[in-house]
């Protein structure tokens, strides 16, 4: 296996794109290191991108968004106070990815490429309308999150691609957000399945909307019927049942030793509705 | 394979040795700098027997490749006493907070990383912080026991 350091991601993407063997990319590892242990993965390339000048650095730009360097790790978006403020459901997602020890190395980055279709921290990116940088060999593209998974394990981003930056948008005034899964444990388990709502208020009427489903179909999903379920209404009992409904009929799920394709389903409308009252309460300042 | 040069300070002292591409932090510390005080009960990230402190964040040296511990500051398990042992491992002692010991030095490093961010937490915030070290022994309680009244005489010390 070659360890490669490079400095900048044009150098990454032009070793990436030269890898004729397994490549990975090494942010905190915590995937790539489990892989490579159980023998999953064997890298020919590992490319760590740790030493790419700005990679751990979180920044808010002049419009009020936020620019998240690839390796900052779990721990460190969980103590910037500005940061959980403005998008607490984010941060919250992230959070609850592994241990304390994994939250001192796991990044955003790595959860959405590893591609997991029960990511944590995924549903709340898409459902915050978060965008990546892709870098390749010919520069660099935008690409909305949702666009980034392609299936269990698998991205759409092309041979020699890599993800250089995440972007969140301005959160602006009277918006809120919200991650919940359901795991039957407290702590260290993966999500049976997972939602995330981010709304935006005028008065107590809901003007806009994006709700993003994990661990019910290969990919985490963002629902379009689900969040038109609830925009032009107060959140009251027939926008939650709307909403049930509208994440229920969404959900994709399989079977698995962790929950069964009915039980899934019927948990994704929970979420989705318990999600949405909290995201709603933060929206309106009631709760952080 | 090419080896990697690796130069580090682990428990103050500077250290170089050379590390295969693949070889983890936690192989390297116990294999090549006989710092076997760090235990590997998984090696996949679940037990937290391996857990050390990399430039003031606590993690697991399993899910680390030792080439990354380049100009790092490491913490072990084996820098916590000095001359006297710390109050952790005093008061795990005292309260029987172990019993065959394999999770004792992760649990220990993790605890000491815990009071330094936190003096005075609750039980709950001891629980959570320790969710990702495993004890098959102990049934937790009075490790978290040992805990507290460790943080309680550290704030009386303080
Ligand atoms: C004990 C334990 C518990 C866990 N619990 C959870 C959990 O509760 N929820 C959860 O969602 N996950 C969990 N995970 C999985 C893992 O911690 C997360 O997916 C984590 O966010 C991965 O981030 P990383 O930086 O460690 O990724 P890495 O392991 O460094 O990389 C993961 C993948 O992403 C690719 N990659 C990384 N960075 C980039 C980039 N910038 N551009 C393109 N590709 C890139 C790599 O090639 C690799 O395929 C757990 C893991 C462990 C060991
Ligand atoms: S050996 Fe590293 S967590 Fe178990
Ligand atoms: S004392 Fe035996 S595993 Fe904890």
């Amino acid at each position: 296996m070659r360890y490669h350091t490079p400095t900048s991601f044009a150098d990454a993407a032009v070793i990436a794109a030269a890898a004729t063997g397994t490549l990975r990319f090494l942010a905190g590892g915590t995937d790539v290191l489990v892989q490579m242990r159980a023998g999953v993965v064997q890298p020919d390339d590992l490319i760590d991108l740790k030493h790419i000048p700005g990679v751990d650095e979180i920044e808010q730009t002049p419009d009020g968004g936020w620019k998240i360097g690839i390796a900052v790790p779990g721990i460190v978006l969980g103590a910037h106070d500005a940061l959980v403020r403005d998008w607490p459901g984010v941060v919250e997602g992230m959070n609850l990815v592994g241990s304390t020890q994994v939250q001192g190395r796991a990044t955003l980055a790595g959860n959405l490429c590893n591609g997991s279709p029960a990511a944590d921290s995924v549903p709340g990116l898409i459902a915050a309308g978060a965008t990546v940088t892709v870098t390749g060999p010919n520069g660099s593209r935008e690409v909305p999150v949702e666009q980034v998974p392609a299936g269990p394990g698998r991205t759409n981003l092309a041979k020699g691609e890599v993800v250089s930056r995440i972007t969140l948008p301005p959160r602006g005034k009277n918006g809120g957000d919200c991650y919940l899964r359901f795991i039957p444990r407290t702590e260290m388990d993966i999500a049976v399945v997972g939602c995330a709502v981010s709304l935006r208020l005028d008065g107590d009427r809901i003007v806009e909307a994006r709700v993003a489903l994990g661990a019910v179909a290969p990919t985490v999903i963002l629902s379009d019927a689900a969040a038109k379920a609830i925009i032009g209404t107060t959140l009251d009992d027939a926008a939650l049942a709307a909403l049930t409904k509208a994440a229920q009929a969404e959900a994709k799920p399989i079977s698995d030793k962790r929950g069964t394709k009915e039980f899934r389903i019927e948990v994704a409308g929970v979420l989705a509705r318990r999600a949405a009252k909290i995201a709603y309460d933060r929206a309106k300042g009631l709760t952080k | 394979m090419s080896k990697i040069h690796v130069s580090t300070i682990v428990n103050g002292d500077p250290v170089e040795f050379l590390a295969n591409p693949r070889e983890t932090l936690l192989d390297a510390l116990r294999n090549q700098l006989d710092l076997t005080g760090t235990k590997e009960g998984c090696g996949t990230g679940d037990c937290g027997a391996c857990s050390v402190v990399v430039d003031g964040t606590l993690v697991c040296s399993c899910l680390m490749l030792a080439a990354e511990a380049n100009g790092k500051k490491v913490e072990t398990i084996e820098g916590m006493a000095g001359e006297e042992l710390h109050p952790l491992q005093r008061k795990f002692i005292e309260h029987a907070a172990l019993q065959c010991g394999y999770c004792t030095p992760g649990i220990l490093v993790a605890a000491k990383a815990l009071l330094e961010r936190n003096p005075d937490p609750t039980d709950t915030e001891v629980r959570y912080w320790l969710a990702g070290n495993l004890c098959r022994c102990t049934g937790y309680d009075k490790i978290i026991r040992a805990v507290q009244d460790a943080a309680a005489e550290m704030r009386g010390a303080a």
